[in-house]
């Protein structure tokens, strides 16, 4: 039976790898749709470089500096591709699988950001960083057994991990790289540049709908027995409510806000509720995931306006307000909403606290590195493309071909 | 011999279509357009409300003999008329000559109709 049982795991923790893996095309699709034509095969080049780049590098240091050394201290120590280290039930290559596609999530979220005017061969070196080190870092600290992890900081599948952290890096990226030409009139008003398709962004953002059922009951890494199969039916409704509330709350707040139902950010609000159930799905009843959706909706919204309209940094696709706010929304929630030690549910301000002190550590992280990052490539290399490369689009001048002919 | 030039809506091109074609006027050209104009399309872009100068229309190009001039232009008034801000435009102006490739010929026979 026990045999038996770490089978059924292991097939359900493969099964929920496959789903997640497929939150990559989501992502490209969405990414694509929300941006204009003329440079399409530039995004679906960067969505592929960060599978791609996270598959090998996670494989060779990442898992290492993740997993390694028994969660002491602040960093793991490197495996170069060795897998032996890593004693558990499950079958050690299934668990890198597992935690590769999850490396490669948080990655991919930045893409979307700098949208249409990142020279590639930069995109390259940032997404070789944040695989090769900036996850596993934050991430030996939580799910690596590190700190954070035994103060009983909570991040169930990875609001602050995997959303936050790539988040953080898409607005810092953002920043560094500057708005697209034309994006602010010499005004500093807030100009619409309308993505080319957004039938390819409902349809990625459905795909990621589907992916989540891997991304959070995929991450209880188990199914067999009563209370596996339990928490992860739980995972799987908490998770599509707060979906659906997401979507809902943006889709009423804009239709009031701006006369009429928005579809690009009721998009954006399905995963804003995705992305804020992510660390406390497990935790939280039914109805605490319909608020958090509520809520992460809610936020979204004004999120996009203040970054965009008041801060002027120019993200095409939403991606720091989505994975950088809700994030933290998210995760601060959750020690709100948590059933068992929540302050809501009588669990006083110490869970809270926890909950807290990780978000801000782990951002600072992401902040710091995302800093010296991309701002260091700026000073040096150089991080955005000639203004005729823009206007023309990147397909042509950075790749030799183009998505439409 | 005119050229009447016809930018009408894109919802209108049908019936203006057909008609024309009742009243015999059977040698047209068309093609999709964008233009500039008084109309106007309020849109909203993630929050961000934009006007949407581009205008899309249909332009009809009708060479004809002269007496064919007030029946053509009776027909497009009548269809394509809404009554609304942005029905369009009619352009007319002289054509020198017109030349039919296949048979060579040239001069305002060449308009001839059925009838």
């Amino acid at each position: 039976m026990e045999e038996l049982a770490i089978s059924l795991d292991t097939v359900w923790m493969l099964l929920a790898a496959m789903l997640v893996f497929f939150m990559q095309p989501g992502f490209a699709l969405c990414e694509a749709g929300f941006t204009r034509s003329k440079n399409t095969a530039n995004i679906l080049m960067k969505n592929f470089v960060d599978f791609m780049f996270g598959s090998l590098l996670f494989w060779l240091v990442g898992f290492g500096f993740m997993f390694g050394s028994e969660g002491a201290g602040f960093i793991g120590a490197p495996n170069w591709g060795n897998l032996s280290f890593y004693k558990a039930d499950l079958p050690v290559e299934g668990f890198l699988i597992f935690q590769t596609v999850f490396c490669a999530t948080s990655a991919t979220i930045v893409s979307g950001a700098m949208a249409e005017r990142t020279k590639f061969s930069m995109y390259l070196i940032y997404s070789a960083f944040i695989s090769l080190f900036i996850y596993p870092v934050e991430g030996h600290w939580t799910w690596g057994g590190g700190w954070l992890s035994q103060l009983g900081f909570h991040d169930f599948a990875g609001s602050a991990i995997v959303h936050s952290v790539g988040g953080v890096l898409a607005l810092i990226g953002a920043v560094a790289l500057g708005p697209r030409l034309g994006k602010y009139a010499p005004d500093g008003k807030s100009r619409a540049i309308p993505g080319h398709n957004l039938t390819m962004a409902a349809l990625g953002v459905f795909i990621l709908w589907m992916g989540w059922f891997g991304f959070n009951p995929g991450s209880q890494l188990a199914a067999s027995g009563e209370v596996n199969r339990t928490a992860i039916s739980h995972v799987f409704l908490t998770t599509n409510l707060a979906a659906a509330a997401g979507g809902v709350a943006t889709m009423f707040l804009t239709w009031i806000k701006y006369g009429k139902p928005s579809l690009s950010l009721t998009l954006n609000g399905v995963l804003a509720g995705l992305v804020g159930i992510t660390a406390g799905c497990d935790v939280v009843s039914p109805s605490g995931a319909v608020v958090i959706g509520l809520i992460c909706g809610i936020v979204l919204v004004f999120a996009i306006e203040f970054i965009d309209r008041k801060l002027h940094i120019d993200d095409p696709v939403g991606a720091s307000s989505v994975h950088g706010v809700c994030g933290i929304l998210g995760t601060l929630l959750t020690g709100l909403l948590a059933t068992d030690g929540g302050l809501f549910y009588g669990g006083g301000w110490h869970f809270f606290g926890v909950q807290a002190l990780g978000i801000v550590v782990i951002d600072l992280w992401a902040a710091a590195t995302g800093l010296l990052l991309f701002f260091g490539i700026k000073k040096f290399r150089g991080l955005r493309v000639g203004k005729r490369v823009e206007e023309e689009g990147l397909d042509i001048y950075e790749h030799g071909e183009s998505c439409y002919n | 011999m005119k050229k009447i030039e016809a930018i009408v809506r894109k919802t209108k091109f049908e019936e203006v279509k057909e008609a024309l074609l009742a009243a015999d006027i059977n040698w047209f050209e068309y093609h999709s357009v964008h233009g500039i104009g008084q109309s106007r399309q309020e849109r909203i872009y993630r929050g961000v409300q934009y006007s949407t100068d581009v205008i899309e229309r249909v332009a009809l190009t009708i060479v004809c003999r002269d007496q064919f001039v007030d029946p053509t232009i009776k027909v497009i008034l009548k269809t394509a008329s809404t009554g609304e801000i942005g029905d369009g435009r009619i352009f007319i102006s002289d054509v020198i000559d017109t030349w039919s490739i296949r048979t060579g010929e040239h001069g305002d026979t060449v308009l001839r109709d059925k009838k």
